[in-house]
């Protein structure tokens, strides 16, 4: 975009008489991740360690981390230290582009893993893999990027061991 | 007790990629015009309006009130939903809620997109938690094909079975004058298209398409007037579920569909819905969603949809024809989408089918859905419930 023009419309475009405007709305945004999943994301950043959350009722325990068990309604508390290890539930390999949203370019891989002691899985990249040779049912472990910053992709991905 | 609503008045546009001929409000308008029509009525009929779309996608916060010029809201009761994919069977719902509720004896009910102004996929992150799988989710279509890689380990399902439910429907849209994509194709084709995330390839994905569609709800009373045979609605039921993909831990299955489509079936006394129901619309983003759901609809067990989808059963000629319209595989306006699953129910039901109309039809059902991963589902009949 050039500099010093307005950001809303910064182009127009005439197709045999039919006029389109191409526009960008930039809109900064503070996302709140409250005291739970800041908590998971310490975890991340100062312990390479990766928490999980029981719920009291169902027992389920939930990583990431939140503080509302969706069946049950209830608040959770109680902290479940869970293994780097565990098994890649499902997988898909990205092969098309989404520069503005992907972290990494295609293609790629990203799946489910389930991992120690956790009941749901969490959603992550597979790296360090021959994408042709993965399989569900595999084990992964997670490798942690060494600059890490309280985010989720402080865990760079999960390779197969 | 809720009062007997039917669908007297069905419109729609015609779609596709683009349409640099009209703003929203006047492609709104198109839709609207034609349901009019339909039902023989004009704007002084209507007594309130309900609009909906992915807001997101046009980047247009207030469409209640930007449409007016298109809707025909001016003076009237309007108001906007918005509940992802499922917008279009939301604000069909609530065109039943407000003449079932006694409020209101007429009332227009309007879905609409024009997804050719922004990157859809860039847009439809935004459903995902900012601060956790927004990053690498981009949009609908992993997920969708990380459901069917497990499904195909589960349950020996192939890509071909998805491929078959590809040529289904849009081969079937080629019968519908008011579909985006109306281009015969075959498996082969299918397989030899892009991978867009493995196991799903271009020809296996919906597209986004530009388009709106209107219905019109009318009371018992006014309904038999307005429509020789109205599409009487009989039941409506709704499931969300979790917030994380990783959550839900039977990728196999679309819990939220069997959920809503077990209640719908009940409420409407449906107890073998494969040879109750004359026909479904449903709201299938990927034909892999063809093979899997069709199990969470109950018309088979668990890992047979394959066969009865080798077998044609949801073919035009089939047991239970599956998607006449072509489905999202060939028209995907987002916030109509799910609208045009009602309406092509409904069409099905009046008679009004045109070359894509099943003999016969007496019971239709009608599905929606939105990631991640909620299932609307919708049944209409020629009387009345
Ligand atoms: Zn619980």
């Amino acid at each position: 975009m050039p500099e010093g023009k307005p950001e809303t419309i910064f182009d127009v475009v005439d197709k045999a008489g039919m006029l389109v405007q191409k526009g960008r709305i930039k809109v900064p945004y503070t996302w709140a991740a409250g005291k739970v999943a800041s908590k998971f994301l310490v975890g991340l950043r100062d312990e390479r360690r990766i928490y999980g959350i029981r719920c009291p009722e169902c027992k389920t325990v939930f990583v990431p981390p939140k503080k509302l068990c969706h069946k049950c309604m209830v608040e959770m508390s109680e902290w479940v230290e869970l293994g780097d290890e565990g098994v890649l539930e499902t997988f898909t390999i990205v092969h098309y582009g989404e520069p503005t949203v992907h972290p990494v370019q295609p293609p790629f891989a990203y799946g489910v893993v389930k991992l120690e002691r956790a009941d749901t899985g969490m959603v992550h990249l597979i790296g360090e893999a021959d994408l042709a040779s993965l399989e569900e049912g595999q084990r992964v472990r997670a490798v942690f990027n060494d600059i890490r910053r309280g985010h989720y992709l402080d865990i760079k991905y999960f390779k197969p061991v | 007790m809720a009062r007997r609503t039917a669908i007297v008045g069905i419109g729609q546009t015609y779609h596709c990629a683009r349409r640099d001929d009209v703003n929203g409000q006047e492609l709104i308008n198109e839709a609207v015009t034609r349901a009019l029509e339909d039902a023989g009525l004009t704007m002084k009929d209507i007594d309130a309006i309900v609009i909906g779309n992915m807001d997101h996608f046009e980047a247009i916060n207030y469409v209640d009130g930007w449409s007016v010029d298109g809707s025909g809201a001016f003076m009237r009761p309007i108001m906007k939903l918005t509940t992802g994919g499922t917008s279009g069977m939301t604000v069909a719902t609530a065109g039943y809620y407000h003449v079932a509720s006694g409020f209101f004896d007429v009332v227009l009910a309007i879905g609409w997109e024009m997804n050719s102004s922004s990157d859809t996929t860039a847009a439809i992150t935004t459903c995902c938690q900012p601060l956790i799988e927004r990053d690498f989710f981009a949009g609908a279509i992993g997920p969708l094909a990380a459901e069917y890689t497990a499904y195909i380990k589960r349950f020996g399902a192939t890509e071909e079975d998805a491929a078959l439910v590809s040529v289904r429907d849009h081969n079937n849209a080629l019968n519908n004058p008011h579909a985006h994509l109306r281009t015969r194709i075959t498996v082969e084709d299918v397989m030899k298209s892009p991978v867009l995330c493995y196991p799903i390839k271009l020809l296996d994905m919906c597209p986004r398409s530009d388009g709106a569609c209107a219905l019109i709800y009318a009371c018992e009373g006014k309904a038999e007037k307005l429509a020789p045979r109205p599409a009487w609605v009989h039941t409506i039921a709704g499931s969300r579920d979790f917030v994380y993909m990783g959550e839900p831990f039977q990728h196999e299955e679309l819990i939220t569909l069997e959920r809503a489509s077990a209640r719908a079936y009940k409420r409407a006394g449906i107890t073998d819905p494969l040879k109750e129901i004359d026909v479904m619309e449903l709201y299938l983003p990927a034909s892999t969603t063809g093979v899997k759901w069709m199990e969470s609809l109950w018309v088979c067990g668990r890992g047979e949809a394959p066969r009865l989808i080798r077998e044609g059963v949801f073919n035009m000629d089939g047991q239970l024809p599956v998607n006449p319209s072509g489905g999202p595989l060939a028209t995907n306006p987002i916030g109509a989408t799910a609208m045009i699953r009602v309406g092509e129910a409904a069409l099905q039901i009046m008679g009004k089918a045109g070359d894509r109309q099943v003999p016969n039809v007496r019971t239709a059902l009608a599905t929606a859905f939105g990631s991640c991963s909620w299932s609307d589902v919708t049944i209409l009949r020629d009387t009345k419930p």
